[in-house]
């Protein structure tokens, strides 16, 4: 059945949320029983269930201010299906840029196998950064706003053509009214004086990886020659956030089996003076580091960890910014946003050093999942057209799942790298995402309380 | 209401036939980049 609503208990609060319309309620203890039962149907049954637990009064009393919710729409809110302005066909408009297929570190868990891809070590030319800019441009049609991810291995390796493409997209964007937004994944050992200055001057926004304390972040994150990069990187990225103010980055890091208590690792970073924060679980199969099914009970008693701890940060008036939870319960995205997702596949695609097309990032040598190039544009039709129409509604597992427009179908590599099929979302992600979900819930709806009491 | 208590104003439903503009920001939701999950996106309107 496609779930309507979605109830649960999350740091000593009774929660519920309605998936149709996204909105979240608190509830008292009577009334979150009575949401096991209530259908929106069937009151006198409603009752009959609960009334050897509760007061028939009290119960008569909730199930009135139930229908007023019902009645404003925030309870049982009408089914949402594909949207007229969910069009047929994806626009183009961002792309991550394989500038180096080459890395300086070593990362146990990187699925780029250490910068490589599947392929040879190898560096993005000139003139298929162009290309690439000319391809968004031109595929983006209407829309203003494009961006470009340089993304690796590790970009800086490639500096010159980093630099070459910031260049020749500045030229463009006056040319053609377009506004790029320029972002950069870094592991940090290059970031030196000269690239921080040109960083800052060329507005590139920096997502920096650090995966929290020393003893973590060394164990999995060595350089070529097996040597620990904490401290060194730890140095470049203070003074590279320092020198633009704090502003415009995220500090990133994955945590694998091997830091399940990774509240630590979040906190670690906090410490560190960091304060725009993610945390993202590791993605692996049959690797020593993966988390398995069996890890579930483990990683949610730590999100519920980590909930706490943000908010208690915040009431010390050391809040930091943790990017799970900063999720907007009244705006939010529209719906045709939200069956888009990640637009993997047809509202962005990743260029491979050499120029050839994928659907993101994690595909990049993936058998069978060649697009075409930058220079021919797409040959495989096909491609798009079905990841485009791989969206909540649309997945059998995600169409009835509670967390369908807040999650928008996970990660497609992920579901092809588990089932071999995008269409068969990876358990585990979705285990996780859901209860981030619920901590994303409750943190917000907290802290609008909070503002809302004064 | 003594039972409940509504946190947000939410535009879901009305969102359905608006939006689509598609000026917003791409939004992978793998570890490895840190854009992830549409819940958390800000409208570029
Ligand atoms: S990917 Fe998983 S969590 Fe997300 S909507 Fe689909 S089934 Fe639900
Ligand atoms: S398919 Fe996965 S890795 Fe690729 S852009 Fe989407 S969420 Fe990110």
């Amino acid at each position: 059945m496609r779930e309507a609503i979605h109830k649960f208990e999350q740091g000593g609060r009774y929660i519920l949320l309605d998936v149709n319309s996204g909105s979240v309620h608190f509830l008292d203890r009577m009334a979150y029983d009575m949401m096991d039962v209530f259908d929106g149907t069937n009151d006198e049954e409603t009752v009959r269930a609960l009334a050897g637990k509760y007061p028939e009064t009290e119960l008569r009393e909730a199930l009135s201010e139930l229908h007023e919710l019902m009645d404003a729409k925030q309870l049982f809110a009408p089914d949402i299906s594909v949207p007229p302005t969910f069009a047929a066909e994806g626009v183009v408009k961002s792309m991550c840029l394989m500038v180096a297929h080459d890395c300086n570190l070593r990362c146990e868990y990187c699925f780029g196998g250490t910068g490589e891809y599947g392929g040879t070590r190898e560096l993005m030319s000139r003139e298929v950064g162009e290309a690439a800019v000319e391809y968004i441009i031109e595929h983006s049609k209407g829309r203003k706003h494009c961006e470009i991810d340089f993304f690796g291995g590790e970009p800086l390796v490639n500096l010159p053509v980093v630099k070459h493409v910031t260049e020749y997209v500045r030229r463009r964007e006056k040319e053609t009214g377009k506004i790029f937004k320029l972002t950069l994944t870094t592991n940090g050992l290059l970031l030196d004086e000269s690239v921080r200055e040109w960083l800052n001057e060329n507005h590139v926004s920096l997502v920096l990886s650090l995966d929290g304390r020393r003893e973590v972040h060394d164990r999995v994150r060595p350089d070529a020659g097996g040597n620990g990069t904490y401290d060194r990187v730890l140095k470049n990225f203070r003074a590279m956030v320092d020198s633009r103010d704090g502003k415009d980055y995220y500090l990133r890091g994955t945590y694998t089996k091997y830091n399940l208590d990774f509240t630590e690792d979040v906190l670690a970073m906090a410490d560190a003076g960091f304060d725009v924060l993610s945390v993202e679980p590791v993605v692996a199969k049959d690797a020593p580091y993966a988390i398995e099914e069996a890890d579930m009970p483990r990683v949610c008693a730590e999100y519920d960890r980590l909930t706490e701890a943000y908010l208690e940060r915040r009431r010390e008036g050391k809040g930091f910014f943790f990017f799970h939870f900063n999720m907007d319960l009244s705006g939010g995205p529209c719906v045709a946003k939200r069956l888009s997702g990640c637009g993997a596949g047809h509202e962005y695609y990743a260029v491979a050093a050499n120029g050839d097309l994928y659907p993101c990032h994690q595909f990049v040598g993936r058998e069978g999942y060649r697009l075409g190039s930058v220079f021919e544009g797409v040959t495989n039709k096909e491609l798009p057209r079905y990841f485009r129409e791989s969206h909540v509604l649309n997945k059998p597992k995600c169409k009835d799942c509670w967390a369908r427009f807040f999650c928008s179908g996970g990660c497609h590599a992920n579901a092809d790298l588990f089932h071999g099929d995008i269409r068969e979302p990876y358990e585990v992600g979705c285990a996780i995402q859901k209860k981030r979900l619920e901590c994303a819930i409750r943190v917000q709806a907290e802290l609008a309380l909070q503002q809302a009491e004064g | 209401m003594k039972h409940i208590k509504t946190v947000n104003k939410p535009t879901l439903q009305s969102t359905v036939n608006k939006g689509g503009c598609g000026e917003c920001q791409a939004s992978c939701q793998s570890a490895c980049k840190t854009s992830c999950t549409v819940g958390n996106q800000t409208c570029e309107k």
